[in-house]
């Protein structure tokens, strides 16, 4: 009884070391044919003629903070009717809405969509804000003139 | 601040807005009206990093007397404003509607548009459960989105079934006015307008098609207009027994 038994143990240990000598081996293989593959990261085109040089900060500090400045602006705007152009969503969109769409969404080459899904964060804004800027600089909206009339002159020089 | 008020372009610098203003040519039309809207803006808006404070007093003054029966320039103008598709399906959201009211006994019907009244006790603020719906300082009831939870007890908290909740994906929203699913919303006075120092889109457009029957200003300051007419003529608050002190009155009902 016992040898029996002993015997069909063998043979599972026999079974079990050589599948994972083979997977181990087969592992090998792959890893030294080609290197581990990472996402790409993603390729984002910013129209320089449009934003100008520079982002309201410096990017080092927008990449790890604009989610801070998002959020505090957003209470700002929402409970207290604070409109600074600088930190505000709209100004973020108006510069780095794709050429070829209009917008910060549609594809991995979007400047949000892009790195959110490189970065596996999920996108709440869009849905209640719009993605697109506005169709049309209001001449209605005269107090965000002087906020970005710098940057505006700049691309005025650049037309001509 | 100051410096963009419009003033004769001498220099060589060449202003965005302009440009684009002129760029658009299909709002060439607007063009004799704009500069006066302009002018107006910023004699009244406050400075954009400034909060928004109690010393005023969002109001709006409906003469039904001056509502013209049929007319929907309003509704209109509110859904062009803040992007509302409506279908006419029972769950649209409405921020502003006209009501007919009829007297049984003489006949006679008047027609009025109704929207969130703006209360100063307001009833949905009070029951929102998650400090979605709160009142500004300056009187404008509105909802934060970021924190409402769709759960509609302001709903039905509200005596004059002001508030919609949105049941479907939105798409082309107003940058200006962002909206969305599973939220509740009601008529903003047209907030992001009003902080620019511009009119509400249904206060435009009915003195637009001459009627006059929405103004809009500030209750607290005596010389504004509302505040003289609510001073000097027998206005009243719909639903005034709720002592809910509206921001929104009446005339002529």
């Amino acid at each position: 009884m016992m040898l029996r038994l002993s015997n069909r143990m063998w043979k599972w240990a026999a079974g079990i070391l050589a599948v994972l000598l083979l997977s181990v081996g087969a592992y090998a293989a792959t890893s030294t044919a080609d290197k581990v593959v990472r996402t790409a990261k993603p390729e984002i085109v910013i129209d320089r003629s449009k934003s100008g040089d520079k982002c309201v900060e410096e990017t080092s500090f927008m990449r790890k903070n604009h989610m801070k400045l998002l959020t505090h602006q957003r209470d700002e705007t929402m409970h207290k009717g604070i409109r600074t152009e600088k930190h505000s969503l709209q100004n973020c969109i108006n510069c780095h809405a794709s050429t070829k769409n209009n917008s910060v969404l549609g594809s991995n080459e979007n400047f949000c969509q892009g790195c959110h899904t490189y970065a596996a964060v999920s996108l709440d804004c869009w849905e209640c804000h719009a993605s697109k800027p506005k169709q049309a600089k209001p001449a209605t909206a005269p107090a965000v003139a002087a906020s970005v009339s710098a940057p505006a002159i700049k691309v005025g020089a650049d037309i001509k | 601040m100051n410096d963009s008020q419009p003033s004769p372009n001498s220099s060589n610098e060449v202003d965005e807005h302009r440009r684009n203003f002129i760029g658009a040519s299909a709002a060439l039309a607007g063009l004799t009206v704009a500069p006066g809207v302009v002018v107006y803006g910023l004699a009244h808006a406050k400075p954009d990093n400034e909060p928004v404070t109690n010393k005023v007093r969002w109001g709006m003054l409906v003469d039904a007397t001056k509502c013209a029966d049929g007319c929907t320039d309003c509704v209109t103008a509110c859904h062009t404003e803040n992007a509302i598709q409506t279908g006419a399906l029972e769950t649209d959201p409405h921020w502003i509607r006209k009501v007919e009211l009829k007297d049984m006994r003489t006949g006679r019907s008047q027609s009025l548009p109704v929207m969130c009244q703006h209360c100063e006790d307001a009833p949905c603020v009070d029951v929102c459960p998650t400090g979605a719906s709160f009142k500004r300082a300056d009187g404008i009831v509105l909802v934060d989105r970021h924190i409402c939870i769709g759960c509609r007890y302001c709903v039905m908290a509200c005596p004059y079934k002001a508030r919609s909740f949105i049941h479907e994906t939105l798409t082309d929203q107003n940058p200006d006015v962002p909206r969305g699913k599973g939220c509740v919303e009601s008529c903003t006075m047209c907030v992001h307008r009003v902080d620019r120092g511009q009119q509400p889109a249904c206060v435009e457009a009915c003195s637009k098609a001459g009627h006059n029957a929405i103004i809009f200003g500030d209750l607290n300051d005596p010389t504004s207009d509302i505040a003289q007419r609510v001073a000097g003529h027998p206005t009243s608050q719909l639903r005034a027994d709720l002592a809910l002190n509206p921001g929104v009155r009446y005339e002529g009902l």
